[in-house]
């Protein structure tokens, strides 16, 4: 690759640098704030040096929240758990019933099989709030309020369009007569989807596992209505630091670090896959 | 009883707010054990989809497909015993060469060093033993093309099917590779069937060649018979190279026979008791009919009519020479060089005895005389 004069490269590495910093900063003010006190952060003018303190992560570990008010309970732990529960059963959910209805978008051509893929699809077009009404009624009705179940099945209805339309982009990219030579070799239909398409569809699977785990994790309106206290995932149990006292921007902080580092952690992990889903066309031919 | 018997295959592609496409019309073939079959046809012609249909990748709409006596139409592919080499490669990305190529005998229960010693001695067969332990998005196109035959080749089946085997291969290379083949076939009495639009690659890997255009099986013989008897127009225009002259003549009587004329000053006269009832019948009735000559068997330099040279080429071992005959384009090809320029006029020879003539229909009425 051509690096260019001098001044081109000075100028890419201060443009590297302002957008960098553009977008770290709001990620590293957070994590700075999150070992401030409430005092510490609301002083202005803002400074960079201050003495850390970890009480706002005690505070969310111990599930005791002192404020000027007194002690307050709260179940950030729980919730981040509740998270993590209903995410990962949400994608596994939409994996399972997701990756082989890809497949056969992507393989067959059936009566009204590009109104179905378009219908899972026009699940993500629809603005939450018009659902959550009859969603919450039905679910009151069916006994389904507040339950795992309910908002696993509610949260997998936000999975499974994603890995749908991704996955099924990444089975058409793979050349039908690999699974044909498998199957001419003596294999099942069953067999060449599970050792031939599923395998070369893995990082494509992988990253749109990822997405959909990041859009579940992010999700509010659905648990803010179909869920109590005890189920509540991280994004609705944050508003607990919203008190009569005041707002705890400390804590706050500390618990958008501790509910982001899961994602950020995965996306990390799964880098290599993402990269290696977006190369997948290499395979081809 | 054939090896593999077609009988009456139609396949119709149906597809949503399309007019539906017909790929196969009631094709009728038969292949014999040990025989080499090549689907000759443009891109198009239903060819490939004829050999998807034997795999068992398409379903046939109507019609039956047996293999050895069986039925087949109906069974999955991995039942079929049918061994097939894709257009595509389709070679396995994570496995090695070698793995791909062994991949294709896993299934047979086959001892590891048997297996190991197949695998090598068609990689020698196909010139690739030296890239066994590379993967394949590591190695080139026709190499690439190579694996894909010899997975194919590797396997103990019924019936060979080969898709293109050779459409990315050097030309020495693929010249070698057709003999060794062809070998390989033959010593084992294998039954193989391999689609092309090369006539070279059909006519030297094949037993007999099944011409195939819009759907429609034309004709399906020998190389010879295809040249000296071809069945229809198509055939006629499609097969040798460069194609056959076909031209109008206007139909007249004369005596003892009929006189086809191109124009005022070229004319055949064929004598009536040399050709057959049939043929004199649809002389009789109409007053034009189009005739067929191979550019082979006209005489350049000698003869009765006077032409004008468009063109004249010199391929270092035969030479094509385009006249202007009766107001129309003729070629000719001669082992010899020819000694004039485009504009000067030459002698040409046109023995009636080598003209085809084709009815109305298409379809040849009267072949040349094979000489």
């Amino acid at each position: 690759m051509d690096h260019g004069s001098l001044a081109g490269r000075i100028f890419r590495g201060v443009a590297l640098a302002l957008i960098l910093v553009f977008f770290m900063f709001p990620i590293v003010w957070i994590l700075l704030m999150s070992f401030q006190t409430n005092e510490q952060i609301l002083r202005i003018p803002p400074r960079i040096l201050f003495e850390p303190t970890l009480a706002n992560y005690e505070a969310l570990i111990s599930g005791q929240l002192r404020t000027a008010a007194g002690n307050l309970e709260i179940s950030f732990m729980h919730n981040l758990w509740n998270s993590f529960v209903l995410s990962s059963l949400a994608v596994v959910l939409a994996l399972v019933l997701g990756v082989p209805a890809a497949y056969a978008f992507a393989r067959y051509k059936f009566k009204l099989g590009e109104t179905i893929a378009f219908t899972l699809l026009s699940f993500r077009f629809a603005p939450p709030l018009l659902v959550l009404l009859p969603l919450s009624l039905y679910y009151q009705e069916l006994g389904l309020n507040d339950t795992y179940v309910g908002i696993v099945w509610v949260y997998q209805l936000i999975a499974l369009p994603l890995i749908l339309w991704i996955v099924r982009g990444y089975f058409e990219d793979i050349s039908p007569d690999i699974e044909h030579a498998y199957r001419l070799a003596g294999h099942s239909w069953r067999e060449a989807f599970t050792h031939i398409a599923v395998p070369l569809a893995g990082p494509g699977i992988a990253a749109a596992a990822l997405l959909s785990f990041i859009f579940c994790w992010n999700n509010f309106v659905f648990a803010l209505i179909l869920a109590s206290a005890d189920k509540q995932p991280v994004t609705v149990g944050a508003l607990a630091f919203v008190t009569a006292s005041g707002i705890q921007y400390g804590q706050i902080a500390a618990a958008i670090v501790l509910s982001v580092m899961p994602t950020l952690l995965l996306a990390l992990y799964a880098q290599r896959y993402l990269v290696e889903g977006l190369s997948l066309g290499a395979v081809k031919g | 009883m054939g090896m593999l018997e077609l009988r009456h295959i139609d396949k119709t592609y149906r597809s949503r707010g399309k007019p539906p496409v017909h790929a196969v019309r009631s094709l009728d073939m038969e292949v014999g054990k040990g025989e080499i079959v090549a689907l000759l046809g443009s891109s198009g012609c239903g060819k490939t989809s004829t050999l998807r249909m034997i795999a068992g990748f398409e379903s046939v709409t109507s019609g039956t497909i047996a293999l050895q006596g069986r039925r087949i139409d109906h069974l999955a592919p991995a039942r079929r015993k049918v061994a097939m080499a894709f257009e595509g490669y389709s070679l396995y990305p994570p496995l090695t060469v070698r793995e791909n190529i062994a991949f294709a005998l896993k299934s047979q229960q086959i001892a590891r060093s048997e297996m190991s010693r197949r695998v090598e001695a068609v990689a020698r067969l196909v010139e690739i033993e030296g890239i066994l332990e590379s993967f394949p998005r590591a190695i080139s196109g026709g190499q690439q093309q190579r694996v894909s035959l010899a997975r194919a080749l590797v396997r103990d089946a019924d019936l060979y099917l080969l898709d293109e085997p050779m459409g990315q291969l050097e030309p020495q290379l693929r010249a070698v590779l057709r003999g060794r083949i062809k070998n390989l076939l033959a010593e084992r009495g294998m039954t193989a069937i391999f689609v092309t639009h090369d006539q070279t690659e059909a006519s030297a890997l094949a037993d007999r060649i099944a011409v195939m255009e819009d759907g429609v099986l034309q004709q399906f013989a020998s190389e010879r018979e295809l040249k000296n008897q071809p069945a229809n127009l198509f055939v006629a225009s499609f097969i040798g190279e460069p194609p056959m002259n076909l031209l109008e003549t206007d139909v007249s009587r004369c005596d003892g026979g009929f006189r086809l004329s191109m124009s005022r000053e070229v004319a055949f006269e064929i004598r009536g008791d040399a050709l057959d009832r049939v043929v004199q019948k649809t002389l009789e009735e109409t007053a034009s009919v189009r005739i067929g000559i191979r550019p082979q068997k006209i005489a350049v330099g000698t003869g009765e009519v006077r032409v004008r040279i468009l063109s004249n080429q010199w391929l270092g071992d035969q030479s094509h020479v385009a006249v202007e005959c009766g107001g129309k384009l003729l070629i000719a090809v001669t082992p010899s060089r020819v000694a004039a320029r485009p504009g000067d006029n030459i002698q040409f020879g046109l023995d009636p005895r080598h003209i085809h003539i084709f009815g109305a229909d298409g379809t040849c009425i009267r072949h040349a005389e094979v000489s």
